[in-house]
């Protein structure tokens, strides 16, 4: 009963906000509302049972992720109402990526009915006697150990992308080398030198 | 579960029972929270006042020791002043999220063993997700007040904030690898049998984690965005009154939880410091609260001695130093254990 009262406020929420993230006029208020949607998503997976996912979603999507997008945001100044203006041309191919994506979350919601056996696998997904995290590591480190490293790999390649696409080499700019600094000490710096009155270094 | 019962026997369903005796609890331990912040704020002042050789608040009450209180009903009693040019919903939620998500990180302390709202599985990484949320009650107000000294402090914040996250988190995963167990509880109880984390290969991550907690809850020598002699106050300079007050109750609120939270990942949480019998008489939630002013003390310490960092000082820090070294500890902490334990934990 709480459950699916707390079901249908999250997802009211969820698909309220999502809508609020295309139709805000301002560009932050998008942005904060992809947020909330986040965070009712994660919601969702709690309700479901997969904590660990929900955690994840908060913490990689909505700590990290979405602070960039809204320092990204903030510091541009576009003029988004110029911007949006056209935005109406594009709404025919955006209503057909839609609908794909609609007809493709009927389908796999569809599986379910047409093929009894797939809700006994998915009743089997997590053993009893442990907590989802321990079934996600125990399966992911195991049975799928390869697959999740070449995943890393190409995370790792897309890093080192991003960083070699930035990176640009200023000459003449004066770096700070704190162990040459530590380093440093007055005997080999400093020339105390005795001056004699009125005849000068 | 005592008072869920109590209602129960009243005539509520089980299910509301259960609500309303989480909500009560919930509640109780909010009022404490406050009050305790009430006496740690009076505490960092005095602290702060000793090491300069000055009084601190000693008029309000007797040592002073009503001044928060008085302080908080100025704050109260105040016209709450929105700027002209603010975006006000958001200028008004920004001090609303920093309180609430302050708060919200309580359900999942053990104050004892058993003690604990709300003992759920992934409690670490609900912290660390609520200790993550944090920035946006920083970037709403800086955005929202319209002032470029706001701005630039919000801006400062999320990157400092992001930064010294990752390694808080690859700190805590050494933890978790020895404990073997999200759950706070199961983390302490760890701690029973293998001695408290910071007296073990661990140390150097409680360091790490002691000054990460500087620097994600904004104290000195990290706070860079109140720099108050560039950025006037940082990104609360637009808020008075009862916005400014959740402001600093939040942040003050996040200090204990993430003081809480390092006693329970370092020092053993609710455990006595010897399992024998003159310190198994105290209880365990006072040791455990001990131990969170024992922390506060050395926060309030270095913020009484410690210089500000540079901004790029303070992110070598965090990208050079506390980055590869957590990453480091995460390899050496499950080598140590596939040697030393076999693996199993």
């Amino acid at each position: 009963m709480i459950a699916a009262l707390a079901f249908y406020i999250f997802s009211a929420i969820l698909i309220a906000s999502a809508l609020m993230v295309i139709s805000a006029r301002n560009p932050v208020h998008s942005v904060l509302f992809l947020i909330l949607a986040f965070f009712n998503a994660a919601a969702l997976f709690v309700l479901l049972g997969a904590e660990f996912l929900a955690m994840i979603l908060v913490i990689v999507y909505v700590g990290a992720v979405a602070v960039l997008f809204l320092f990204v945001v903030m510091m541009l100044d576009v003029d988004f109402a110029e911007l949006k203006k056209g935005a109406l041309r594009y709404l025919p191919f955006g209503g057909l990526v839609g609908l794909v994506l609609a007809a493709e979350l009927i389908l796999v919601g569809g599986v379910w009915a047409f093929a009894p056996k797939a809700q006994q696998a998915l009743a089997s997904a997590t053993p009893a006697h442990m907590s989802n995290t321990e079934a996600l590591g125990r399966i992911l480190y195991t049975d799928y150990v390869y697959y999740f490293q070449i995943a890393g790999l190409v995370l790792l390649v897309a890093m080192i992308g991003a960083i070699v696409l930035t990176l640009r080499r200023r000459p003449g700019v004066r770096r700070q080398s704190i162990a040459r600094q530590n380093a440093r000490d007055p005997a080999e710096t400093m020339d105390v030198v005795d001056i004699k009155p009125g005849q000068g270094a | 579960m005592l008072l869920t019962h109590y209602f129960n026997t009243l005539g509520l369903p089980y299910n509301w029972a259960w609500t309303l005796s989480q909500v009560l609890v919930l509640g109780v331990c909010e009022f404490l929270a406050l009050l305790g912040v009430a006496a740690v704020i009076l505490l960092d002042r005095k602290i702060w006042a000793a090491v300069q050789m000055r009084r601190g608040p000693n008029v309000v009450g007797a040592f002073g020791l009503l001044q928060t209180i008085a302080d908080a009903f100025k704050f109260l009693l105040k016209e709450v002043i929105i700027p002209a040019g603010a975006n006000k919903v958001i200028f008004i939620l920004a001090p609303l999220v920093t309180a609430t998500l302050a708060f919200a990180g309580w359900a999942v302390i053990p104050f004892d063993n058993g003690w604990v709202v709300s003992n759920i599985n992934v409690g670490i990484l609900y912290l660390f997700a609520v200790s993550s949320l944090g920035v946006y009650g920083v970037i709403m107000a800086g955005w929202a007040s319209n002032s470029k000294y706001a701005f630039l402090s919000a801006l400062r914040a999320a990157a400092q904030m992001v930064s010294y996250e990752v390694s808080i988190g690859f700190v805590m995963i050494t933890v978790l690898l020895f404990a073997g167990s999200l759950n706070l509880s199961d983390i302490v109880r760890a701690q029973a049998q293998q001695g408290w984390f910071a007296f073990t290969i661990l140390f150097p991550m409680f360091v790490v984690f002691f000054v990460s907690t500087l620097a994600e809850t904004q104290r000195p020598p990290f706070d860079l965005l109140e720099a108050e002699s560039e950025l006037v106050a940082g990104f609360f300079v637009e808020y008075s009154s009862t916005p400014f007050l959740l402001f600093f109750l939040g942040e003050y609120v996040s200090i204990m939880l993430l003081c809480a939270l390092m006693s329970v990942l370092f020092l053993g949480g609710w455990l006595p410091p010897l399992q024998m019998w003159p310190f198994t008489l105290v209880p365990g939630v006072v040791w455990f609260f001990g131990k969170i002013m024992f922390l506060f003390f050395m926060i309030a310490m270095v913020k009484a001695f410690v210089p500000r960092y540079r901004y790029d000082q303070l992110m070598r820090l965090g990208w050079k130093v506390f980055l590869p070294l957590s990453l480091f500890w995460v390899v050496l902490s499950a080598g140590w254990i596939l040697y030393f334990h076999g693996g199993a934990h």
